[in-house]
């Protein structure tokens, strides 16, 4: 009896992790497909996928052969050479004329065309092709081929995006962005939760319950009247009603709610004693606040401080409303998705971009990931 | 570049500086008036004590003023303006957004991804918290699956976009999707312009960002149930699959209740992903980002945006009421 029920425990544990394993990959997949194909040759990204990137690839395709005006005299006969490709990373099979016949013949062996003239052409794509009269044609010949692709990989995708598509200055504009609209809210909001913890004023509960029901205002609920009032505000004093100062204060007003919450159930879950017998010692709040409260929430500063920087990171709705979309101002997401639309078929520069743009939050959240679960499930687990 | 990554350290600086100037300002002030050496002023202490909670939550309750309760209550008294917000139309507004097709499919659409998205991320999340409890692997398989929710729904959009992509049933496939569809001999399809299946297509994001946070949670939920009631299930004879669906999804109803709710909201708000993916075409138009349209549509229709709006905040009001409702108990508890 015990061991049937061992042998069944087994099976379902074998099941357990192949369906686990099999979630696991269906969830890193997409993510995976876009960070190798950002390493990717842009023409091989072009045209198979990501899973194909580390085999080689046989391909035809035709290219033309230089014209009259290249051929060179020598020893009574006519010559034109050279290479039919601009970099390497191809070895050519066969090759023909015709693209009906594309094994004709075969690459590093001498073929006699019709017109009587010799044609040479190597693996690498350096060919010679020899006559006895002179060449005419005034556009290159057509040479087809069937050739094997070897995988390529660079950084040239990456070099292309952050200087001529401006990504790297809209790493900057978001990293303008995103450090203030970080540090701000957590100084006011750590003095307004210890004053929900540990004060006694009227209107305490009614306040921090007011708080409460801020957390799921949603945040179209402010656009249009914040918007009417910075345009306001920038006509009154005459400066631009898109600016980095006035994005900052947004992000601080929307991220409040969340950290006022959370800090003050981490500042009221301190143990009462301690506190107490600060006060007894003659110790004011502000002194409390300062020398025992604050380095004791070190934990709950920090989950916030995370869930700001994501979500500042991250946001496109706020950076639209709040930011213009010159050069010196636009963030990243929000050129990302204009890449979106105006490069839409080129997976190069958008996967590329992608990455770029993903790779600061994912560093933050793997390194920080503790107590990023810590603050997300402070609250959440009822017990 | 530079310079202008220095212009933010010293925002981050002057913050700072305008913060501790105001806190250390006027505690120091406070101690002045309020101390042992005044001897003009009666009951020092019940003022100090009255006073300083207040300098506390100043800037706090301004911000929380400015950014969200003008705001709203703004909006609510836009929505009854025209679009200018000068005239008062009464319910014009209202009444043209349910006559309007485009706000009838964002609401259609809206209610698809009420319905689905929190019950796809709910199952994944429950599923995946509880294999991963089993493996030795799990805190990697966990890692993984969580990893999304540190991407931006536009950043998604790119990966997700990728693994759509489209190309003519003739030549190589570089999206997985239709690879994957060609592989089993079907049909490659734009699935993006596929009209109402599209909207599943983009739920798939949000359900895969969103996944990681319902598993986190109930991972942890599940570790906080007894060990003792597990092993009476097992001796009892019990099947695992029976313990998960009897014992552990039971126990930790409450917790699926709040991921649930945490998630509505954020559907109900959904938009990046919209945007980018189709910017509402083909119809998926959902009402963030029909309201988005709206505030800038034809120099910007403040009555028709905030409308909107309300329709988004009467979808939260529920959820808002429960939220202070919980509160409420649990601070009796405490």
């Amino acid at each position: 009896m015990i061991s049937l029920y061992r042998k069944t425990f087994n099976f379902g544990q074998i099941l357990s992790s192949m369906l686990l394993l099999f979630l696991v990959l269906l969830w890193i997949m997409p993510t995976l497909g876009l960070f190798i194909s950002s390493f990717r040759d842009k023409d091989q990204l072009a045209l198979t996928g990501w899973w194909t990137a580390l085999s080689t690839t046989e391909r035809n395709e035709f290219r033309r052969t230089g014209t009259r005006k290249d051929q060179i005299e020598r020893d009574g006969k006519y010559i034109i050479s050279g290479n039919l490709f601009k970099k390497g990373g191809k070895t050519i099979q066969t090759f023909s004329t015709n693209f009906r016949n594309l094994t004709k013949y075969k690459a590093g062996v001498t073929a006699q065309f019709k017109d009587g003239s010799l044609f040479i052409l190597h693996e690498n794509g350096e060919y010679e092709w020899v006559s006895n009269h002179p060449f005419k044609h005034k556009r290159g010949k057509r040479i087809f081929y069937v050739a094997n692709v070897a995988p390529a990989f660079s950084l040239d995708n990456y070099r292309e995006v952050l200087a001529a598509e401006g990504v790297g200055q809209s790493f900057i504009n978001t990293l303008r962005v995103t450090i203030p609209a970080t540090v701000i809210p957590i100084m006011i909001a750590s003095f307004a939760a210890y004053a929900f913890a540990w004060m006694e004023f009227s209107g305490r509960q009614f306040l921090f319950v007011s708080v409460v029901g801020l957390l799921v205002v949603p945040l179209q609920m402010s656009l249009i009247p914040l918007l009417s009032m910075y345009n306001e505000i920038g006509k009154f004093f005459g400066v631009t009603a898109k600016s980095y100062p006035g994005i900052w204060l947004a992000h601080t007003g929307f991220g409040l709610p969340l950290a006022i919450y959370l800090l003050r159930n981490y500042m009221g879950s301190l143990p009462r004693e301690i506190i107490e017998s600060a006060r007894i010692d003659g110790a004011t709040h502000f002194q409390i606040f300062t020398r025992l409260v604050l380095p004791l929430s070190v934990p709950a500063l920090a989950s916030f401080c995370i869930f700001q920087f994501l979500w500042v990171w991250n946001d496109l709705l706020v950076a639209l409303v709040f930011l213009g979309k010159k050069d010196d101002e636009i963030v990243l997401t929000s050129k990302l998705r204009e890449l979106l639309g105006s490069r839409g078929d080129n997976w190069e520069i958008l996967t590329s971009s992608a990455f770029i743009s993903i790779i600061i939050p994912l560093i933050v959240f793997f390194t920080l990931q503790r107590y990023f679960v810590r603050g997300l499930v402070t609250g959440s687990v009822k017990s | 570049m530079a310079v202008q990554l220095l212009n933010a350290l010293l925002a981050v600086v002057l913050a700072i500086g305008v913060c501790l100037l105001y806190f250390v300002g006027t505690n120091y002030l406070l101690e002045r008036i309020f101390s042992d050496k005044n001897y003009y002023f009666p009951n020092k202490d019940r003022w100090h004590r009255a006073i300083q909670p207040w300098l506390f939550l100043t800037p706090a309750l301004l911000f929380l003023v400015v950014y969200l309760v003008y705001p709203v209550y703004e909006t609510i008294r836009l929505s009854f303006f025209n679009f200018g917000g000068f005239d008062y139309v009464g319910f014009k507004n209202y009444i043209w957004a349910f006559e309007n097709p485009e706000f009838q499919q964002a609401i259609l659409n809206n209610l698809l991804w009420l319905v689905f998205v929190p019950i796809l991320s709910v199952v994944f999340g429950l599923l995946s918290a509880w294999l991963a409890d089993k493996v030795w692997w799990g805190t990697i398989a966990k890692s993984l699956i969580f990893m999304p929710m540190a991407i931006s729904f536009v950043g998604a959009s790119v990966i997700w976009k990728f693994v759509y992509d489209y190309r003519g049933p003739d030549t190589d496939q570089i999206g997985s999707l239709n690879a994957f569809v060609m592989l089993l001999g079907g049909e490659p399809q734009a699935w993006i312009t596929l009209s109402f299946w599209n909207n599943f297509f983009l739920m798939v994001i949000l359900v895969w960002i969103q996944t990681g946070f319902a598993m986190v949670i109930f991972s942890a939920a599940l570790r906080g149930i007894p060990e003792e009631t597990l092993e009476a299930a097992r001796i009892d004879g019990a099947r695992e699959i029976q313990i998960f669906l009897r014992i552990m999804i039971p126990q930790i109803l409450g917790t699926i209740m709040v991921v649930w709710t945490t998630i509505t909201i954020i559907v109900l708000k959904i938009f990046d992903i919209v945007l980018a993916m189709t910017n509402g075409q083909w119809n998926t138009e959902v009402l963030a980002n029909l309201m988005f349209d709206w505030m800038f549509r034809g120099g910007g229709d403040s009555g028709r945006g905030s409308v909107i709006a309300m329709m988004i905040m009467f979808a939260v009001i529920p959820i808002m009421v429960w939220n202070i409702h919980n509160f409420r108990q649990e601070e009796k508890a405490r």
